[in-house]
């Protein structure tokens, strides 16, 4: 009688034990699929890295190592926390904060990237493709206004970091200690990347005297407005050679900025 | 083979399966007889036991261990923060002075998503898949998962709230963690995602220390929380697929717990201790088959049960190198 009593506890015991077991299954399972909800909404639009493939096989590829963030000579790049599900420990671009300046010359977050989700294919920054320019807010520019700038460009606290090579070709500096006197605003022309090369080239000077990196194609122009008040105003214009990295976007002093960089599926190197 | 295939099967979730009369080499036979003809040997367990628990002695491997544990996460964060460049990246992906790691789990979620080879990556899972099939496979489990360190404490917490009757451990059938890992490849195959990576305290706790800290780690304080007040060391013993696919690598490792038979007294001092008591299943008396046996492959090689045996019946060695290590 006890005995019987005793295998039949058994019994239970281990059926417990098996719905615990199915239990922790769904649950852990569950858990990790959740992550599947902030990648099909697209709670975030992020920017990646230059060279990212396309954001489904850069999540794919990526490991999650944070390689790239380590080399970044600007600290523009961070890693998605558990918000952003599947993307977790994936790593982006906030071009507002910190845009990417590409003063590293040689791409070395694609060459520190371990899996190719940073493709290795690209070697000059014209070739990359994060993003692209948007004017968004254009009442707000400076230029349209016809006005000048004077002063830090995102104000003392502003933390992000350039490179003015006319201080030093190898160590970014805060945009902050960089205070502009301009008598119309250009700075997304100025300090754009692409735009800073192209006038190196046809100054007979290319970045590290190598031909390869002068870029093909002008980023961005201002286009001078027609106007009756005798004030000179100009607009920005994004052209082809824009490559998304953001610096305009970083650079802009009115807030929100006039630019703003699209992420959209159809930028991104192709898997 | 026999050992192989056995131990495989424990590790993906088998019970360990008394040995029949036939398994037994002779001289096993020859221990286990002279080990009940030994009556006195009742009495000096006792003797022995009370003189344990007079004189602790240190834990020495645990603290050999966790130093490692600590040492090598700190690189991690050093490499960064001061930019030393010796060890940078995370434990998913890294590299050591410039060489290529990958993390073998973390490796194969991505090859698995992505449906490609990627050479960068095979250089650096081959490089540490040759590391860990050396020392042992699942030995980064204890030596280098941040995630263990935590666990061990919330072990700690467990038991001492289990020594009080405020909490009960609620064991799970281990056959799960080889579920999880065919479901998580599974996923990454079908979803093209890392859904694994989401979830991995270990990933989560690497990039936090690195990185600094973000939300994920409400996941890892949960999975504490879990294994304090519910289960004891679940994620590491019943989930973790990292674990497994370091178990499979360190099958044929030649480094081993060691087992002797011929000098243990059966206290099961070993099996209180261990992470994985299923490993354990020999040092039951009248269990081993050999005079002389390795322990299975999901064991970490921790060294608890090293320490823990008032006998010397459990070493950590190095197949052919005898005993350098003890």
């Amino acid at each position: 009688m006890a005995k019987q009593k005793k295998t039949l506890r058994g019994k239970q015991k281990a059926r417990r034990k098996f719905l615990r077991t199915v239990v922790l299954g769904v649950g852990v399972v569950g858990a990790a699929l959740l992550g599947y909800i902030p990648v099909v909404s697209r709670w975030h639009k992020r920017i990646r890295p230059p060279g990212a493939l396309k954001e489904h096989p850069f999540l794919s590829s990526c490991i999650k190592c944070g390689q790239c963030v380590q080399v970044c000579p600007v600290n523009a790049i961070e890693l998605a926390d558990l918000d952003e599900g599947f993307g977790i420990g994936a790593p982006y671009i906030d071009t507002r904060k910190q845009a990417c300046d590409f003063s590293c010359d040689g791409l070395q977050c694609v060459l520190a990237c371990p899996t190719g989700a940073l493709t290795h294919d690209i070697n000059y920054p014209h070739e990359t493709d994060m993003a692209i320019a948007r004017v968004v807010n254009e009442r707000q520019c400076l230029a349209v206004q016809g006005k000048g700038f004077k002063g830090q460009a995102r104000g003392p606290a502003f933390k992000g970091k350039l490179r003015y090579e006319d201080i030093d070709r190898w160590n970014p500096i805060r945009v902050s200690e960089y205070p502009y006197d301009l008598e119309l605003c250009d700075l997304c022309v100025r300090q754009c990347p692409i735009e800073i090369r192209i006038a190196q080239c046809e100054a007979g000077k290319p970045p590290s005297g190598d031909t390869n990196q002068c870029p093909p194609q002008h980023a961005i122009k201002l286009e001078t407005i027609a106007s009756d008040d005798g004030i000179v105003r100009k607009r920005p214009v994004i052209l082809d050679g824009c490559v998304g990295c953001g610096v305009c976007e970083m650079i802009c002093p009115p807030e929100p900025a006039v630019i703003v960089m699209d992420g959209t599926e159809s930028r991104g190197m192709v898997a | 083979m026999k050992h192989l295939i056995k131990s495989v099967a424990v590790l993906l979730g088998a019970d360990p399966k008394k040995p029949t009369s036939e398994d037994y080499t002779p001289e096993a036979k020859a221990l286990h007889a002279e080990q009940r003809a030994d009556k006195s040997r009742i009495e000096s367990i006792y003797i022995e036991l009370a003189h344990k628990a007079q004189h602790k002695t240190p834990e020495k491997w645990r603290r050999r261990r966790w130093t490692v544990l600590i040492l090598v996460n700190l690189l991690f964060v050093v490499s960064y923060q001061l930019d030393i460049q010796m060890l940078e990246g995370a434990l998913t992906a890294s590299r050591f002075v410039g060489f290529h790691m990958a993390d073998l789990n973390s490796a194969l979620q991505v090859m698995l998503a992505y449906k490609e080879v990627l050479i960068n990556l095979m250089i650096g899972t081959i490089t540490v898949l040759i590391m860990w099939w050396l020392l042992g496979g699942r030995t980064f489990c204890s030596w280098v998962c941040p995630y263990h360190l935590l666990a061990e404490w919330a072990e700690m917490a467990h038991d001492y709230l289990a020594k009080k009757k405020i909490v009960k451990d609620h064991p799970f059938d281990r056959r799960v963690r080889t579920v999880f890992w065919i479901v998580f490849a599974v996923l990454a195959v079908v979803t093209g995602y890392t859904v694994f990576e989401t979830i991995s305290p270990t990933g989560i706790l690497s990039r936090a220390l690195i990185y600094g800290p973000g939300i994920a780690l409400v996941w890892v304080v949960t999975l504490l929380l879990f294994e304090i007040f519910y289960s004891k060391r679940a994620w590491c013993r019943y989930a973790c697929p990292i674990g497994l696919t370091y178990g499979l690598v360190g099958a044929v490792s030649p480094l081993k717990v060691t087992y002797n038979l011929s000098t243990c007294f059966h206290e099961a001092e070993c099996k209180k201790v261990c992470e994985v008591p299923h490993v354990l299943d020999v040092v039951v008396k009248g269990r081993a088959t050999e005079a002389d046996l390795f322990i299975g492959a999901d064991c970490t090689h921790c060294g608890r049960c090293v320490d823990a045996c008032p006998t010397n019946s459990l070493n950590l060695e190095f197949k052919g190198l005898g005993q350098l290590l003890r």
